[in-house]
């Protein structure tokens, strides 16, 4: 029903434009008058007093007609005296009659009465949604075709929409965020109405298992996150013993040392690596690195097990070179030339002049580029997912497999899906966590760039 | 007359296929002052940028011909550019200390090519070099705070007193007064006219004033030619060629 809608939307539009554009022309002629802006403005005029009401109608039908029609079916059903009704059940049950009626055969009276209210309704519903689009896009159209006259300056009132228009895209990813972050925050003080923050916080002890029904073996689930962020931690670090130094010297390559020509071909097939789908590197890592990482402990006497922060560490370092390769040679070729050429001026040769001059300019940017980084190793999922275990494991040693906070979010919501346990809801405060993390080291991290860019530009 | 310290012949410089000085032979002189002048694009800079090997930073940029400095010759590939510098120290257009504390600026010349032993000698030189760039009063009591933080003049004063700390007997000076205001700049020139006791000096300047006050010899170049050089007085008063004349009447540049 919805396609159809838009179809007549369309040819509102296009109507309306069309209609917009000969009737300016026809009043300008009847007053003798040249109009004050285009004819074309005039149509879009129309065309958008036809348009977005039409579309505010479309979009609360298209999300409130199943709700509303659910609440009248609902609230006039037959109930029997006694009996016991799950509402989701029962409504999927006259769902399925409604759009299936050989559905019908052995359901009770009452839920097939119910199942032709439903249709009725729907019907009803169509019948007065398409009304109500064609009314609407009338109506917009002959309050705009009022102010077509040759003195109206369509131009500046169009002006003016688009900029509402614009106003409204961005302010859509705005308030998705604030959206995301207050869900996060509710559902996360759901988690702590249950567990307390200073278990979760401080506790070490990991094992998110609920007892579901009275009797059951599991015992009392415990929620101390400690190992998980240690895990994360012991990833980063791996990930960032990786890539700082070859990021930093392909940097340090790229900007002083590199022709041009080099440069052109390097520094975007350096970029492609940020391009691989994180999934595939959790392949890599975990077919071709963690063996290699097993085989390693094995020669040198150390138990590894087959998955292991080591593996999933180094493959994620791989993985952010480019973002420490790529920003610290944007920063390093931001430090002015006149230094360079002081520190040559003097006979510093280039290593001289790189180690003590352009480095020591650059540092504040560098370590922009390496918060960024690390903001981005902390939230990397499908490496670890892959190749970094899943069992929480309080452990420095890089050999062992351990588990990250993205890994726990990934393994609290996979199965149950009813928010209601601890056990789910904890995916939020980590969530949470992992989100004040970030978000301080980007802040940080922009911080430190901005006021460094400032000084040189 | 004083000996020859700088001795070019025939020197081309080709920026890619442009070419930018043509044939420029010169003679300059131990001790004394020479300004290079000539409107914009004339290629006096790129001729003192010849004369330390900076043109090496440009990779489009090839230098043919000889400039002997000490009857050496430094046009070669054999030539040893980090101790070329370390003789010919060069102070830049803008001011341009590091990124360092004052103290450290100045010292940075003297630890790169190893000339002290000791803390107590490298304070000396610091010091002493900031005495003869005539910064030392200004600065003595806060050496550890950032070059960046001094005025523009002083910065320049710095960049200078970096260069002599490495104990240069040739200073080049690339538009050393154009980003500062007339008192620096008389202060810097009143610097220039002490140090050439002690080094040559080639500085290139955009003010004729600045030409006639400060230095003994002139040069005046043109589209890439070096038109006429000789006596500073006599090019101001008497030039022999019509183009230097129009040049420092303002007739053109």
């Amino acid at each position: 029903m919805f396609f159809w809608s838009l179809v007549l939307i369309a040819v509102g539009i296009f109507s309306s434009f069309i209609y917009g554009r000969s009737r300016i022309k026809l009043n300008s002629k009847k007053q003798g008058t040249k109009s004050k802006s285009l004819p074309n403005y005039y149509a879009q005029y129309v065309l958008m007093w036809c348009l977005f009401p039409a579309l505010i109608v479309y979009f609360s039908w298209a999300i409130f007609q199943e709700q509303i029609i659910q609440n009248i079916v609902i609230s006039n059903f037959e109930y029997i005296e006694g009996a016991v009704y799950n509402e989701g059940l029962l409504l999927a049950e006259i769902r399925n009659v409604a759009n299936n009626p050989s559905f019908a055969d052995g359901k009770s009276i009452e839920i097939i009465n119910a199942a032709s209210h439903y249709s009725s309704l729907r019907q009803i519903s169509q019948i007065s949604f398409y009304t109500s689009i064609i009314i609407i896009m009338l109506l917009g159209a002959l309050y705009a075709s009022q102010k077509l006259k040759p003195e109206f300056h369509a131009q500046h009132t169009i002006e003016k929409y688009i900029q509402y228009i614009l106003i409204f895209c961005s302010s859509v990813a705005i308030f998705t965020t604030i959206g995301i972050v207050f869900s996060l925050i509710f559902e996360s003080l759901r988690f702590f109405a249950e567990v307390s923050i200073f278990e979760f916080l401080f506790s070490t002890e990991w094992y998110p298992f609920i007892p579901i029904r009275e009797g059951q073996t599991a015992a009392e689930g415990s929620f101390g996150a400690v190992p998980i962020f240690a895990g994360t931690f012991l990833v980063m670090v791996v990930a960032m013993c990786v890539a700082a130094p070859l990021g930093l010297l392909t940097a340090i390559y790229l900007a002083e040392y590199a022709s041009q020509r080099v440069r052109k071909i390097v520094k975007p097939l350096l970029e492609i690596l940020a391009g691989i789908p994180t999934i595939v590197y959790g392949f890599f890592a975990f077919v071709s690195v963690a063996p290699f990482v097993k085989a390693f402990g094995q020669s040198i006497g150390i138990d590894a097990s087959p998955t292991s922060a080591l593996a999933a560490g180094m493959v994620m370092g791989v993985m952010i070179i480019p973002f420490i390769s790529s920003l610290s040679d944007d920063v390093i070729n931001s430090v002015p030339q006149s230094l360079r050429e002081g520190s040559f001026g003097i006979g510093a040769n280039k290593a001289e002049t790189i180690k003590k001059v352009i480095l020591p300019a650059a540092l504040p940017g560098i370590v922009g580029a390496f918060l960024l980084a690390i903001s981005r190793a902390i939230g990397e999922t499908m490496i670890v997912v892959v190749a970094a275990g899943t069992a929480p494991n309080l452990t420095g040693n890089p050999f062992e497999n351990v588990t990250t906070v993205t890994v726990q979010i990934v393994v609290a919501l996979i199965g149950d899906q009813e928010f209601d346990n601890p056990r789910t809801l904890s995916a939020f405060a980590l969530g949470l966590v992992l989100f004040v993390i970030t978000l301080f080291l980007n802040i940080i991290a922009l911080q430190i760039v901005k006021r460094y860019r400032e000084r040189y530009e | 007359m004083s000996n020859s310290k700088i001795l070019a012949n025939g020197v081309d410089v080709y920026y890619g296929s442009k070419q930018a000085l043509f044939g420029i032979s010169m003679d300059i002189k131990e001790k004394e002052v020479t300004a290079l002048i000539g409107p914009s694009g004339c290629g006096k800079s790129t001729f003192l940028r010849c004369i330390n090997r900076m043109n090496d930073l440009i990779e489009i940029c090839k230098v043919s011909g000889s400039i002997k400095v000490d009857n050496e010759e430094i046009i070669s590939s054999s030539t040893d550019v980090v101790s070329l510098r370390s003789k010919i120290g060069m102070v830049f257009q803008k001011p341009n200390p590091f990124p360092k504390s004052i103290f450290d600026n100045v010292a940075y010349g003297p630890t790169i090519h190893g000339l002290v032993d000791s803390k107590n000698e490298l304070e000396e030189i610091v010091h002493s070099s900031l005495k003869k760039a005539g910064l030392f009063n200004e600065v003595k009591d806060r050496l550890n705070e950032p070059g960046t933080s001094l005025s523009g003049g002083q910065q320049q004063r710095l960049c200078i007193a970096r260069a002599i700390a490495v104990n240069p007997e040739i200073i080049l000076m690339d538009e050393p007064c154009s980003a500062l205001d007339p008192i620096a700049t008389a202060i810097i020139e009143e610097l220039i006219d002490e140090l050439r006791l002690n080094y040559t000096i080639v500085i290139v300047t955009h003010s004729m004033q600045q030409a006639a006050r400060v230095s003994q010899k002139t040069s005046f170049f043109h589209l890439g030619e070096l038109i006429e050089t000789g006596d500073t007085k006599k090019i101001f008063t008497n030039p022999d060629n019509s183009k230097t004349q129009d040049y420092i009447t303002g007739r053109f540049g």
